[in-house]
């Protein structure tokens, strides 16, 4: 039998242009054990990957296993990497490219704190009804606000709550899903 | 039999026999009192003590290198832990299966900052493949069986055990377990079928192909180191191999390039470099091996086979990678190959240009007069025991590459040496872990004098077990890869590189029982050599070479496979500064 030709030889590649940056998010279930969040946050710092985000939490009834959500950042090769290292840690169960794999949904919370009197603080709360924001606490002078969805979204409600007093925010970072009806 | 209740440094004990461990390899220490009081009290495994704990993890390597089962060592807490963690790492880089059992400060004092209390788990946590604090005894059984498991399936590595006081005291029924089936630990042995069947294709299409082999064949087994014999045979290409994969393919046979790499042969670097299809073996593409990324191989197809798919693409882009066992990924290869009833398709001028390649004698060394060219050391060396199929060893630096380029091996498991992390030091422990392992065997660490230093106090294990191990120190008064590399960057400022106030190394052999030669001219080589080799315990040479003899041929870091520095007169200069800057 004759063997197939080869695939003609690529051509060296051009001195080595900045390739092009990604953000990804991870969907990482592991074993609810000690140290297993050092292992993954120690792997990040150890091999010089971005961490935007990082969310972990029990998420079985017995408290075994744990999902952890990455947000990360990285030319397209880093972020391969990033799921092989990760898959190679002895108490991780799976790795979801949830970015790669298609549709998904990507929620994130923040508390953000404002503080204003008059018109400031009308316009904060005209603000926060558009972005179903929610006060949860309030003084005569002040509001903290929850607000909930895209980073995208708690972005922009922080930049506009920046102009009427803003005070502090504290985001709980990304928790993310496939869409559809299989788990990823 | 049924569960009987145990202490936990019983379980220890029970569980490692239940394991097929015949040695330990330890110093004892305040929190491993109860697992030594259980050795002490049985006669089923075998224990060395070491002089330092460093000591105890290398000679671990070494044993586990040398026969193919994993290294066990036992040290205590704090210091003991923290002195093992240069073998942990050294075993981590090289993928040596051993399993690290410290002892820890009672449970109730963790954090506390306690005497001999360190944080080994955080401390090792990155520098082993696993590891585990047992703070209940019921998990301790399950826990070695499962840390052995790890060690020793997939790619092999370390695994470290930290065990509290109060576990290794505390009561629990043990009983030996069925196999380790992990919850998530699963390492993929078969190789994709379609994907091997494109790499045979592609290998069989290849005009100008090449197989690279790398330590994970050895680590594979006889099946891998076999099979790539049979798969070498078929296609007939050239063979080159990284420092961990040597003897997997025999030096002798017409097809062996020698090793390839920043002190690699002419020929294998050139004919890495302009193959058309590269057949990458348990290797993973090294910076050592590639030198400058960019002018890596530029024409090639690249075949990736890697048991660890944390290889693929991790510095140089693969065209097809196989993730597997390689011993089960040749297996399949040569049935595939046979059954189709392949041809090799190689050009008629490949061999052609190896044969060029070679005719330079990249390897060529000039011994005349009295003084001695370590090349000329290694060589009548092995012309000495070549008939004995020695085990080597080896430190770190000129030596090593020399014993690599000079002292050829037909067989694997013959050639421990420290690769990824380069730890000098390594070779006299890795040396009585190999001797302990194979009693009757010739074990030789080859050595400098500046790395035989980091772990000398290991004499004294050699001489209290009567190993006859051999130390065989090309001394040549400095750090020479560090002279070398002065010599190469900084016009030759030898900064600290002098070995000053050098013992004598005879007088320091004797004093620790073992005999001491000096070599100090070429026409004793022979001689003193055949002392050593006469002498049935342990014996240290000193042989005393040329000064400012150099390691060539060298790839400078940062240069292209075809930019070797062949010719001593090249080795002066200074680099600029971002070829200074890598290592």
């Amino acid at each position: 039998m004759k063997p197939t030709p080869p695939p003609a030889p690529r051509p060296a590649r051009p001195a080595s242009a900045p390739e092009p940056l990604e953000r990804h998010t991870l969907s990482v279930v592991v074993d609810n054990e000690a140290g297993v969040l050092a292992r993954i946050v120690g792997l990040f710092s150890a091999r010089g990957y971005n961490i935007e985000s990082l969310t972990v939490a029990d998420i079985s009834p017995d408290h075994a296993v744990s999902r952890i959500t990455i947000v990360t950042e990285g030319p397209r090769r880093v972020i391969d990497q990033i799921r092989a290292q990760l898959e190679r840690l002895v108490p991780v169960h799976s790795v979801t490219d949830l970015t790669e794999r298609g549709p998904h949904v990507e929620r994130e919370l923040a508390l953000v704190k404002v503080a204003g009197t008059g018109e400031k603080r009308v316009e904060a709360l005209r603000l926060a009804d558009i972005f179903r924001a929610r006060p949860v606490d309030t003084t005569t002078s002040s509001f903290i606000f929850e607000v909930s969805g895209s980073s995208g979204k708690v972005n922009q409600f922080i930049e506009l709550m920046r102009e009427v007093g803003l005070v502090e925010v504290a985001r709980t970072g990304v928790a993310a899903m496939a869409r559809g009806r299989d788990p990823a | 039999m049924p569960a009987r209740e145990m202490t936990g440094a019983e379980i220890l004990v029970e569980a490692l026999v239940d394991l097929g461990v015949e040695v330990i390899f330890g110093y004892p220490g305040g929190a491993v009192l109860p697992i030594y009081d259980v050795l002490h009290r049985q006669r089923r495994i075998r224990h060395i003590l070491v002089r330092h704990e460093q000591g105890a993890v290398h000679a671990a390597e070494g044993y586990a290198r040398a026969s193919g089962r994993p290294g066990v060592v036992l040290v205590t807490s704090g210091p003991g832990a923290t002195n093992a963690v240069t073998g942990i790492t050294d075993a981590l880089m090289d993928s040596v299966p051993i399993v690290v059992i410290t002892g820890q400060v009672p449970t109730h004092l963790i954090g506390t900052d306690a005497f001999q209390e360190c944080d080994t788990v955080g401390i090792t946590r990155h520098c082993s493949k696993h590891n585990y604090l047992v703070k209940d005894v019921g998990r301790l059984g399950p826990v070695v069986h499962e840390a052995f498991h790890i060690a020793t399936t997939g790619r092999p590595g370390p695994v470290v055990i930290d065990i509290p006081k109060d576990v290794q005291v505390a009561r629990a029924r043990y009983e030996r377990p069925g196999p380790v089936v992990h919850r998530t630990y699963r390492p993929r042995i078969k190789g994709d079928p379609a994907l091997v069947e494109t790499a045979v294709e592609l290998l069989a299409s290849a005009e100008r192909p090449i197989l690279y082999t790398g330590g994970g064949i050895i680590n594979s087994g006889p099946l891998a180191v076999r099979k790539l014999r049979e798969l070498a045979q078929l296609c007939g290409a050239p063979v080159t191999s990284t420092l961990m994969g040597l003897g997997a393919f025999p030096a002798s046979s017409p097809q062996w390039l020698g090793m390839l790499g920043m002190h690699g042969t002419y020929e294998a670097n050139m004919a890495m470099n302009r193959c058309d299809v590269m057949l990458a073996l348990g290797a993973r593409f090294d910076d050592r091996v590639t030198g400058r990324i960019d002018a890596f191989s530029p024409g090639s197809r690249k075949i990736h086979v890697d048991i660890d798919p944390s290889s693929f693409h991790k510095t140089v882009r693969v065209d097809l990678a196989i993730e597997g066992d390689v011993g089960h990924v040749l297996d399949d290869m040569v049935r595939i190959w046979r059954a189709r009833a392949l041809k090799p398709a190689i050009a008629a001028d490949w061999w052609t240009e190896i044969a060029a390649w070679r005719a330079r004698d990249c390897l060529a060394y000039v011994q005349e007069g009295p003084a001695i060219e370590p090349q000329h050391a290694i060589r009548r060396l092995w012309a000495a025991v070549r008939h004995r199929d020695p085990i080597i060893t080896t430190e770190v630096g000129q030596h090593q590459m020399w014993a690599a380029q000079h002292f050829p091996f037909e067989e694997p498991n013959r050639w421990l040496t420290s690769g990824g992390l380069g730890t000098m030091g390594y070779g006299l422990p890795a040396a009585i872990g190999a001797q302990v392992a194979f009693p009757d065997r010739l074990v030789i660490d080859i050595a400098g004098e500046a790395s035989i230093l980091m772990n000398i106090q290991e004499m004294g294990t050699a001489a209290q077990y009567r190993l006859p191990v051999k130390v065989f120190v090309l001394n040549n008064e400095y750090m020479g890869m560090v002279r070398q590399w002065q010599d190469l960057t900084y016009e030759g400022r030898h900064a600290e590189s002098y070995s000053a106030s050098l013992p004598d190394f005879v007088k320091l052999a004797e004093a620790w029982g073992w005999r001491g030669i000096r070599i100090a001219t070429a026409d004793e080589l022979d001689e003193g050599i055949a002392r050593m080799l006469s002498h049935d315990g342990p014996a240290f040479v000193d042989c005393r070479v040329k000064k400012y003899a150099n390691c060539l041929p060298m790839i400078p870091s940062g240069a292209a496979h075809t930019e070797m520095i062949l010719k001593e007169s090249e080795i002066r200069g200074e680099l600029d500064a971002e070829a200074e800057a890598l290592v």
